[in-house]
C-alpha cells in the first residue's frame, strides 16, 4: 500500500501530480491510500508504508485523458469528499482501457464523479448567487471598495473567484471564505487557500434591500418549500434579507385576510375625470357601418374588422395596395406569415415570386391595385412556425363585403383572380380552376375578368420540368394584362 | 400638499407593484463582461437567482415600475386608475441609482423596469428608454436590462429600446380577445399583436448580417416574452394554451409566463378574491415545455380533458400517456428519440443520457434507476434489458398508481 499526502484544498496540480506518477508506474487503485496532510494512515503500524514510486525519466510528461475527464477532475478535486482522490485515480486509471467510460453515465464510478462534480457546480453558483458585497468607506479614489464573507461547503474560491472579476471590474473587492479569499484591484485576481478571519460589517444599502426583498414577497403564493429549497437555510445568516423571512412567513395568512375583508373602496378622483376624458374621446371616433367613400377611409375602418373571428388570431388587417384608381386588380387568397406581420399583401416568398414574373413580362407592380379575398391570416401554430391554412366559405362570404368596395372605389377595368377562393370571393362560384383558368370572362359592364393560378401553388411544387411548365402558364395568363394598361 | 415621499417608502410602493408580473429570467442574453472593457456587470448565458422570497420565486432582477400611476383600467391589476392603492414615482436617475447600487452589492443580476402610464405610452416608454440608455452609455453597465414596452408606444422607441435591453416584452394579459376586452378595455388586442409582431420583424432584421460590415447586430439579443393571467376570467386550460402556441408561432416568443391570478389589495368587485391556482399555473407550465421541449401538440395535451382543463392531480405528460396506452411500453434500449420523450418521468436531459450510454451497453433498469429517474414513475411504460412491465400499462388501476392519495377526512 502507497500512501499519498495531499494538502487538498482544491488544488488540481497536486493531485494530477501524484496521479500521474502513479500511473506511470502502473499503480493499481486499490494499492494507493489517499490521504489529507497531517491526517493518519489507514495502515498505521501495519507495516512500513511503501514509498511514492520514483520519477520516472517521463515523469511530468503528460498522460493522454480525454478532455471531458480533465474538467471533471478540476472539478471534483475541489470537493471534500475524502475519497474523492481515490475516485478520481480509480477513473483515470480504468480509462486507460476503457475510453468511452464517462460516456457510460450508468457506471457507479461514474455517477459517483458526477454526483460530487454536481455539488460543486452547485455550491459555485450559490457563490456566484449569495455573496453579499458591503462597501468599505474610503479616501474618494475612482474605485470604490467591498468586501464580502461568504462560507462556501468546498473548495471552490479560487474557480468561483474569475466570475467576480468578470462582473465587478470597477471596483476593489475582497471575498472572504474559511476555505479561502480572494482579492482584486483591477489589476490582477489574487486567490489563497488560506482560512480568513470572518468579517462583520454592515452597509447601509442592505436596508433598501430588505425593503425590497418584503415588497416583492407575494404573501397570497406563500410556498416555503420551495424557497428552501434553492435558497437552503445554511446560507441565510450571511444573507441580509434572510432575517426578515420568519416574519413574512408568519403574516401572510394575516395578509391575505386582510386583503380579502376589506370591501372595494370608492374609485380615487382622477379615475373620474379619466374616464370623462375617454368618453369624450369615443364620441369624437367616426361610426363604423356606413362604407367609407374613400379607399383611405375603407383601410381604416378594415383595421378594425370582426367580421369573423380569424382577427382574433392573426397579426393585423391586411388590406390592398395600389393605386386609388387602377386599371388592373390582383386579388390573391389572404396574407401569409410575412404579409401578417408586416401588414402588407405580397411580400412574402409567394409575393416574390409574382414580382419576379410580373418583371419579365415587363409589368410594374407599382400600377397594379393588389389585394385578398380575405384581408386575415388563417393559420395553424406548429411549433416555432405558422401552417397555412385554406379559408372557408364563411370567412370569404364575410370578406367580400371589403373587396367589393374595393373594387367599387378603384374601377378597375381588368381583375386578376390568383386562386379559386380569389374566383369565389369576386364571382360566388365554385368551380375548379382548371375550368376557368387563362380565360377572360365578364364581370358586370366593362369589367373583365382573369383567372390563373395563386403563386403559392407554384412554390408548392417540386423544382423541376413541372415547375417549370407551370411557372411558364402563370406567366403566360399574366401576359393577358398587358392590353388593359392605357 | 402630500410630503414626498422618501426614496426606501417609493421603492416599497413600487416594488409592491411589479411583483404581480412573473417574469424573472436574466438567462439567454449575449455572453459579455466588464472585465476587458471596464464598466460594470456581465452577463454569461445563465442568469442567476441572487434570493428567493417565501412565495419560491427567484429574485433574480430589481423588478420595479417607474411609476405605479395609471390611466388605464385594468380590473386585475393592483395599478389600475380606479384603486385607491397608495401612488409613488421614481425618477430615471432614482431607478439608475438603484440599479447599479443593488448591483454592486450582487443583490441582483439586473433591471426588469417596467411602468404604469402617465400622460400617454410615448411619455411613458421615453422615460423607460431613457434609464436603459443611460445605464448602458453614461454608466457602462453591462448587466441584464428587462424593459416591458408600453402598448401602443412608438416604433421608433421600440427600436431604441432594443439596442439596450436584453429583452422586451409586451403583455398579452388574457388568452382572448373577449377577455381583454371585458377586463382591460383599454387595451387593444391587435395592437398588442401588431407590436409584437413589429418586434419579431425588428429581431429577425437585425440577426441578418449588414451588407457593409456582414456582422450581425445586437437587438434584444434575449428576444420577446409575454405574460397571461390565468384563473381571472373563464378561459379553460386548452384556450391558453392555444393562445400560447400561436403567439410561439407567430412571434418566436422566447417565453409565455403564467401568472396565477392573486388577491390584490383593494381588489375591483369585478374579480373573484380566490387563493391563486398554484397548482393549474404549474400544470400550464409543464403543458407548455411539453410543447416546446418534447414535441408534443396542444392537441394532444388538451385531448384527455373533456372540459378543456388539465387534470391537476396528473402532470400532463403522465395524463397523455394514461390515455395513450396502446403506445407503451417504449424499449428504452430501441425506442427513437421521440419516444422516449413521451415516457414519464424521462426529462430532456435522462433522454440525452440514455441515448449516450445505449451506444455502449444495454440497459437495464438499475441503470435508469442511477440516472435520477424514477422507477416508480417510468416502470410501467418501458422495457429495458431484463424488465417488462407485465401488462402492467393494462391496469384499469394504473391511474391510482399515480394520483395523489385522497384526503382522509377531519374527525371532529
Amino acid at each position: 500500500m502507497r500512501t499519498v499526502f495531499l494538502k487538498g484544498r482544491g488544488d488540481f496540480t497536486e493531485w494530477r501530480d501524484a496521479a500521474r506518477a502513479l500511473l506511470q508506474a502502473d499503480i493499481e487503485p486499490q494499492a494507493v491510500d489517499w490521504r489529507l496532510a497531517g491526517e493518519a494512515t489507514l495502515l498505521e503500524g501495519a507495516g512500513e508504508p511503501q514509498p511514492m514510486p520514483e520519477p520516472l525519466a517521463a515523469a511530468g510528461k503528460a498522460v493522454a485523458v480525454p478532455a471531458a475527464f480533465l474538467a471533471l477532475a478540476q472539478s471534483v478535486v475541489c470537493h471534500t469528499q475524502p475519497a474523492r482522490f481515490a475516485l478520481l485515480y480509480r477513473l483515470l486509471f480504468r480509462l486507460r482501457h476503457e475510453r468511452q467510460l464517462l460516456e457510460i453515465v450508468s457506471d457507479a464510478d461514474v455517477i459517483e464523479a458526477l454526483r460530487l462534480e454536481k455539488s460543486v457546480r452547485r455550491d459555485s453558483h450559490k457563490m456566484k448567487a449569495f455573496v453579499r458585497f458591503k462597501e468599505v468607506p474610503g479616501e474618494k479614489g475612482p474605485r470604490r471598495s467591498f468586501v464580502a464573507w461568504f462560507e462556501p461547503d468546498h473548495f471552490i474560491v479560487a474557480r468561483t473567484a474569475p466570475f467576480f472579476a468578470r462582473r465587478f471590474a470597477d471596483m476593489d473587492w475582497l471575498i472572504a471564505t474559511p476555505k479561502g479569499s480572494a482579492t482584486f484591484n483591477g489589476e490582477g485576481l489574487v486567490v489563497s487557500d488560506q482560512p480568513a478571519e470572518k468579517l462583520d460589517r454592515q452597509d447601509v444599502a442592505d436596508d433598501l434591500w430588505r425593503v425590497y426583498y418584503a415588497n416583492i414577497f407575494n404573501p397570497a403564493r406563500l410556498k416555503v418549500k420551495a424557497m428552501t429549497a434553492e435558497m437552503p437555510k445554511k446560507y441565510w445568516k450571511n444573507l441580509p434579507e434572510a432575517s426578515l423571512i420568519p416574519g413574512l412567513i408568519a403574516q401572510a395568512e394575516e395578509k391575505v385576510k386582510e386583503m380579502a375583508e376589506k370591501a372595494a373602496s370608492q374609485p380615487p378622483l382622477f379615475h373620474a375625470r379619466l374616464r370623462e376624458r375617454a368618453a369624450t374621446a369615443l364620441l369624437a371616433d367616426p361610426p363604423h357601418d356606413a362604407p367609407s367613400p374613400t379607399l383611405a377611409g375603407l383601410r381604416r375602418q378594415a383595421e378594425g374588422c370582426t367580421r369573423c373571428p380569424l382577427h382574433c388570431n392573426a397579426t393585423q388587417t391586411v388590406f390592398g395596395e395600389g393605386p386609388e384608381r387602377a386599371d388592373i386588380m390582383v386579388v390573391g387568397e389572404q396574407p401569409g406569415d410575412q404579409e401578417d406581420l408586416a401588414g402588407r399583401a405580397f411580400v412574402g416568398p409567394a409575393g416574390k415570386l409574382f414580382d419576379g414574373v410580373l418583371s419579365e413580362i415587363g409589368i410594374d407592380r407599382q400600377a397594379l391595385y393588389v389585394t385578398n379575398a380575405v384581408k386575415h391570416f388563417k393559420y395553424e401554430p406548429r411549433g416555432k412556425r405558422r401552417i397555412h391554412q385554406k379559408p372557408n366559405q364563411g370567412e370569404i362570404e364575410a370578406c367580400r363585403w371589403w373587396l367589393g368596395q374595393e373594387v367599387d372605389l378603384v374601377q378597375p377595368k381588368l381583375v386578376v383572380a390568383m386562386g379559386a377562393s380569389a374566383y369565389f370571393s369576386l364571382t360566388g362560384e365554385k368551380r375548379p380552376l382548371s375550368e376557368v383558368r387563362g380565360k377572360m370572362m365578364s364581370i358586370g359592364e366593362d369589367r373583365r375578368l382573369l383567372v390563373t393560378v395563386h403563386p403559392s401553388y407554384l412554390l408548392r411544387l417540386q423544382e423541376g420540368e413541372v415547375q417549370r411548365r407551370e411557372r411558364q402558364l402563370f406567366q403566360n395568363d399574366l401576359r393577358g394584362m398587358k392590353e388593359y394598361f392605357m | 400638499m402630500l410630503m414626498k415621499k422618501s426614496l426606501k417608502e417609493r421603492l416599497a410602493i413600487l416594488s409592491d407593484a411589479a411583483k404581480y408580473d412573473a417574469s424573472c429570467a436574466s438567462s439567454g442574453t449575449t455572453k459579455r463582461d466588464s472585465g476587458g472593457s471596464g464598466g460594470l456587470g456581465s452577463t454569461e448565458g445563465s442568469g442567476i437567482c441572487h434570493a428567493y422570497a417565501p412565495d419560491g420565486r427567484c429574485i433574480s432582477l430589481l423588478k420595479i415600475l417607474l411609476t405605479n400611476f395609471c390611466i388605464f383600467d385594468c380590473a386585475y391589476c393592483i395599478n389600475r386608475s380606479s384603486s385607491n392603492v397608495e401612488r409613488a414615482r421614481f425618477t430615471p436617475d432614482e431607478v439608475i441609482w438603484l440599479t447599479l447600487e443593488f448591483y454592486r452589492r450582487n443583490y441582483i443580476e439586473g433591471l426588469f423596469l417596467s411602468s404604469g402610464i402617465i400622460r400617454s405610452s410615448d411619455h411613458t416608454m421615453e422615460e423607460m428608454v431613457r434609464v436603459a440608455r443611460e445605464l448602458r452609455t453614461t454608466h457602462q453597465f453591462r448587466g441584464y436590462i428587462h424593459l416591458k414596452t408600453i402598448p401602443d408606444a412608438s416604433p421608433a422607441l421600440i427600436a431604441e429600446a432594443g439596442l439596450y435591453a436584453d429583452r422586451l416584452s409586451i403583455n398579452i394579459e388574457l388568452p382572448t380577445d373577449q377577455g381583454i376586452g371585458q377586463f382591460a378595455p383599454e387595451k387593444k388586442p391587435a395592437g398588442i399583436r401588431r407590436a409584437m409582431g413589429d418586434l419579431r420583424l425588428k429581431i429577425e432584421e437585425a440577426s441578418e448580417p449588414t451588407l457593409q460590415t456582414k456582422r450581425r447586430r445586437t437587438f434584444v439579443p434575449a428576444g420577446q416574452s409575454t405574460q397571461m393571467i390565468v384563473g381571472a376570467d373563464g378561459a379553460s386550460d386548452a384556450t391558453i394554451l392555444g393562445t400560447s402556441a400561436r403567439l410561439y408561432g407567430s412571434y418566436g416568443l422566447k417565453r409565455v409566463y403564467y401568472s396565477a391570478f392573486s388577491p390584490i389589495p383593494d381588489a375591483s368587485s369585478k374579480l373573484p378574491l380566490i387563493k391563486p391556482p398554484l397548482m393549474r399555473e404549474h400544470r400550464l407550465y409543464q403543458a407548455d415545455w411539453l410543447y416546446r421541449f418534447y414535441g408534443f401538440d396542444i392537441g394532444e395535451i388538451t385531448a384527455s380533458a373533456p372540459d378543456g382543463n388539465l387534470d391537476l392531480d396528473l402532470d400532463p405528460k403522465l395524463a397523455w400517456a394514461l390515455g395513450n396506452r396502446e403506445k407503451f411500453p417504449v424499449d428504452v434500449n430501441k425506442a427513437p428519440k421521440e419516444m422516449l420523450l413521451r415516457v414519464p418521468g424521462f426529462g430532456t436531459k435522462t433522454v440525452r443520457a440514455i441515448l449516450s450510454s445505449r451506444r455502449q451497453r444495454r440497459l437495464r433498469l438499475e441503470d435508469l434507476g442511477r440516472l435520477s429517474v424514477s422507477l416508480r414513475k417510468v416502470q410501467a411504460f418501458i422495457v429495458a434489458d431484463g424488465w417488462t412491465p407485465h401488462r402492467l400499462i393494462d391496469r384499469t388501476d394504473l391511474r391510482g398508481m399515480f394520483a395523489p392519495q385522497p384526503q382522509q377526512l377531519a374527525l371532529f
